[in-house]
């Protein structure tokens, strides 16, 4: 019986020896595919097993971390949490996480590949992982104003501000908004806020990030872009000039006017006067005079048409490529298909504010090691040259006279000088619907330009004539370049 | 000690046993490691969790090593002669398994499901009950053969056996598999037991039939087919695991018992046939079952797509389970070397993560390296039994030892390769190290049967009786 014995001893053998291979397969060459699987739950442990690092506003940490129950450690906590979520975005064990604490999970939690030689040293010498953290450009006092001028008024608005000579993104608020510590656990009051926060159940989406996600009719703002145009095309020379505009006017290829709001000097009106009163009538012309190409061309150059990355990315800003004569000159004022993020209008303010040039914008400064060593540090990058210097200039003594002696004068700081730029815009069906109130400004101080803002402002429930840029917006586009330039000093 | 009461003084060999040293100096030394070993990673489990020496580890260490030195007392004393590696290595894999329980204790997520928590106490209860079966195997049976004679109570008692878990009121139905009774507030799993008492029967009847079943075949095609009547016992035993199959839906038993049958059938009668008939035979089964059981169907999905089955359970959808894609996310997470003990999550297992899926942990835990360790100490185990099997003397000690061999090769491979994703799930627990009554003390018992073949196996042969030709092949040695 001894040879069929020693047969089965090796078919014995040959079980282990599967089982052997069948272990190699699955801890040795499947095992960082399993290792790494989103599904397996040691992902999330390990994910929140150590405290995240902070994101950072002028050196204070406007984050933290709490305890919690069950087999997730930490939790992440947000100081004026509501204030800063357009800026942080969210983390969540439950429902992951968004804009900046998504975009800068590797370094906030520690895993980033530059982070990997010090990962390693602490692991050898025992140290807990830590995360890193997330310096941002924004300015405290500038964002407390913009959101509390939001949260004064009461309704839906947005803000955002950028420093014109680098692109720093200097105030983010966006109203009405959320906690995010409110959601970052896993447990079922978390549960519960979260389904409060989505919009079906919240038809005001608290969520919705309006200062980069949510694109708005600029209305008359959007005169700022067509007077560039014009300057930079050479229809027209300088500020002072007469320009070729008829009163009435109607819009070639139809039959229709285009209407002023309120009988204002506009027959023929500088381009100053026409900037101050906000003329339909003149922007409208050039823009129809100019043409489709011309106008997207300098809208492009603004930035609209393109998404930007902040690193958070703001949707893309519109002005169509395939409008004929009358589409363009409503276009050129702010309305037909013409929609813009607040990013975008502050952009604009910024790059006639940094004599022409348009900066990248952007919201992080530097990414810290744990031991706060800069592992990477954004530098300021030109993006484009919408205006020459010289353009530039004539279109910032056309918007220091708007808010001198025009529709902007709430938006005076003795002292400084501001340029800027109101607009109302219609929207829903036969401008069924409240408008929206623009403001964009800059100040200028001796050492130049610290801050462009823009402000927008949608108030479903402000009696409709009240509402003008000038009256709404411009009050928190001042104090959030008040809150700048008493922190500059 | 003993080995020098031992040693050859005569110088001449007949018959390769004679003066085979007892070694019973060398299987204390390895039991000795073999208690070490779990003692130190029960103070890591306490250190990694806790931060501090668990304050259970004298007694633990004290509990094992007592048993340990039982079970070596009783062998030295009962069965000098035995294989001194089965003891230590099942005693090694015993205390490594208790030692992966506690660490299972420490889960709250477990404790809350009430799988785990006190759970390693049971077992060092289940491990003493063990060993004195263990130890009861050695006082009483003095020779192997004694169980020839129960050949047929062992087929009823194997018989009862298996049908108690069908016994309404007295079996469970545990997610689908019926192969377990209750007693009171005890659960026991009779299969563990039918093992020995199956391997004995086959043993008794093979020895008996073997020659009938050998030689009376006709050839055909390269192979012995058997007589249409010779069928007879095979088509039994293959009814019978189709019934188990059937009707406690369990596919780990019902191959154990098959595999078993055949691999005694092949080595009683040395024809290959037998081996051809017993795949095809399992084959038809198997497919046959699986098309209209849709348990059976169900592991068989769950085997092939574990991330569909992890989505279904995740979804709520009744009747699956996540724990297929747990195991093996917690072998992944292991890689080389592990997380070290304590530091893993195979609790996410939840059921049944300290018994049948125990081996998950040890792969998270202690990694491929651990793994591998673990694999080769049962191959081991299977080898030493081979190994008494080929020495020893009588055929009916040879079909025992090879069929409870060969039933643990299975098992392991069985419950190893389930859970490590390469064969479908199957309700059976790894010998030793998960956590269970009736797979502890059942196991003891096998390893107990096989030392006591063992020892008669290497025991000394008498002397040859003086006859002209011994002269002819003595040996002289210088």
């Amino acid at each position: 019986m001894n040879k069929p014995l020693r047969r089965i001893a090796i078919f014995c053998g040959l079980l282990v020896l599967t089982l052997l291979i069948r272990d190699n397969w699955l801890q040795y060459v499947q095992a960082d595919q399993l290792k790494d699987d989103p599904k397996n739950r040691r992902v999330a442990i390990a994910r929140y097993a150590t405290p995240r690092g902070d994101i950072i506003v002028d050196g204070k940490a406007i984050t933290g971390h709490a305890t919690t129950e069950g087999d997730f450690k930490y939790k992440r906590t947000y100081k004026d949490g509501a204030m800063w979520a357009p800026v942080t975005g969210f983390v969540s064990q439950a429902y992951g996480a968004n804009q900046l604490e998504s975009i800068e999970d590797g370094i906030l939690t520690g895993d980033d590949d530059r982070l990997f030689f010090r990962n390693t040293l602490d692991m050898i010498t025992g140290e807990p992982k830590e995360g890193g953290n997330v310096v941002t450009t924004l300015n405290a006092a500038a964002q407390k104003a913009a959101y509390e001028g939001l949260a004064a008024q009461g309704g839906k608005g947005a803000v955002a501000a950028i420093e014109p000579s680098t692109g720093k993104i200097l105030a983010l608020a966006s109203y009405p908004s959320y906690d995010p510590s409110t959601i970052a656990g896993s447990s079922t009051s978390d549960e519960e806020a979260w389904k409060k926060l989505q919009k079906n159940e919240n038809p005001d989406d608290p969520m919705l990030n309006r200062a980069l996600r949510e694109v708005y009719p600029p209305g008359s703002t959007f005169k700022v872009v067509t007077a560039a145009a014009a300057l930079e095309n050479g229809l027209y020379t300088d500020a002072d000039s007469k320009t070729n505009s008829p009163l009435p006017w109607t819009m070639p290829g139809t039959t229709t006017e285009l209407e002023n709001e309120g009988n204002i000097p506009c027959k023929d009106a500088t381009l100053r006067v026409a900037l101050q009163y906000s003329c339909n009538t003149v922007f409208g012309k050039i823009g129809s005079d100019l043409g489709n190409d011309k106008m997207l061309e300098e809208a492009k150059k603004f930035g609209f048409t393109e998404e930007q990355f902040t690193p958070v990315r703001s949707s893309a800003s519109v002005f169509s490529d395939d409008m004929n004569q009358s589409q363009t000159a409503l276009s050129s004022i702010g309305q037909f298909n013409t929609a813009a993020t607040p990013l975008q209008m502050a952009m604009v303010a910024s790059a006639v504010a940094n004599d022409g040039e348009l900066m990248k914008p952007y919201m992080v400064d530097e990414l810290q090691a744990p031991n706060l060593d800069p592992v990477e540090k954004t530098e300021p990058e030109p993006m484009s040259r919408p205006l020459s210097a010289k353009n530039a200039q004539i279109l910032q003594s056309m918007m220091e006279t708007v808010v001198s002696d025009g529709t902007g004068q709430n938006a005076q700081i003795n002292g400084v000088t501001v340029g800027g730029k109101t607009g109302t815009a219609q929207h829903g069906v036969d401008n069924s619907e409240n408008p929206y109130a623009w403001f964009l400004s800059y100040a200028k101080t001796d050492e130049g330009s610290p801050v462009a803002v823009a402000v927008v402002v949608e108030d479903e429930d402000a009696v409709r004539d009240d509402i003008s840029g000038g009256g709404l917006a411009a009050p928190i586009a001042k104090s959030v370049m008040e809150a700048v330039i008493d922190s500059k000093r | 000690m003993s080995s020098s009461t031992n040693t050859s003084t005569h110088h001449t060999s007949t018959i390769g046993a004679i003066g085979t040293p007892s070694r019973r100096n060398t299987e204390l030394a390895l039991l000795v490691f073999a208690v070490l070993i779990p003692v130190f990673a029960y103070a890591n489990v306490g250190l990694a969790i806790n931060d501090e020496v668990p304050a259970g580890l004298l007694s633990y260490g004290l509990g094992l090593g007592l048993l340990a030195g039982v079970a070596h007392l009783v062998v030295r004393k009962f069965a000098p002669y035995a294989d001194p590696l089965m003891l230590p290595l099942a005693t090694l894999l015993n205390g490594l398994g208790l030692v992966a329980i506690w660490r299972l204790d420490q889960s709250a997520l477990l404790r809350e499901i009430n799988v785990a928590g006190g759970k390693a106490t049971n077992q060092l209860l289940y491990t003493a009950m063990g060993i004195a079966l263990f130890a009861v195997v050695m006082v009483f049976l003095k020779d192997h053969r004694v169980l020839q004679r129960y050949t047929y109570i062992s087929m009823v008692g194997a018989l009862i056996l298996l049908l108690l878990p069908l016994v309404p009121g007295l079996g469970l139905d545990v997610f689908g598999a019926r192969i377990w009774i209750q007693i009171g507030s005890f659960t026991i799993q009779p299969g563990e037991f039918a093992k020995i008492a199956l391997a004995v029967f086959f043993a008794g009847y093979l020895m008996v039939k073997r020659d009938a079943l050998a030689l009376a075949s006709r050839r055909f095609m390269g192979l012995y087919l058997p007589r249409g009547r010779d069928l007879g016992p095979i088509l039994v035993v293959w009814a019978m695991s189709i019934l188990i199959l059937v009707f406690e839906t369990d596919l780990g038993t019902s191959l154990l018992f098959f595999g078993m049958f055949i691999i005694m059938l092949y080595v009683a009668t040395e024809r290959t046939s037998w081996i051809v008939f017993g795949l095809l035979m399992s084959a038809v089964g198997a497919v046959g079952v699986a098309s209209f059981e849709s348990h059976i169907q169900q592991r068989i999905d769950a085997w092939l797509d574990p991330m569909r089955e992890y989505t279904l359970s995740q979804q709520g959808v009744a009747g699956h389970s996540e724990q297929a894609m747990q195991a093996l996310w917690a072998f992944g997470s292991g890689g080389t070397l592990g997380t070290g003990w304590g530091q893993g999550h195979s609790e996410l297992i939840r059921f049944a993560a300290n018994s049948d899926f125990i081996l998950a942990t040890f792969g998270e835990e202690l990694g491929l390296a651990g793994v591998m360790a673990l694999l080769l100490l049962y191959g081991l185990i299977v080898e030493r039994g081979v190994r008494t099997a080929l020495a020893a003397r009588d055929p009916f000690g040879k079909l025992l030892a090879i069929g409870l061999s060969g039933a643990f090769a299975l098992q392991v491979f069985v419950v190893a390769g389930g859970v490590m994703g390469l064969i479908p799930l199957t309700g059976m627990t790894m010998p030793f190290l998960a956590y269970g009554g009736s797979s502890v003390i059942a196991n003891w018992a096998l390893i107990g049967v096989l030392i006591r073949i063992s020892d008669t196996a290497r025991r000394p042969a008498p002397a040859p009786a003086p006859n002209p030709d011994a002269e002819m092949t003595q040996v002289v040695r210088p």
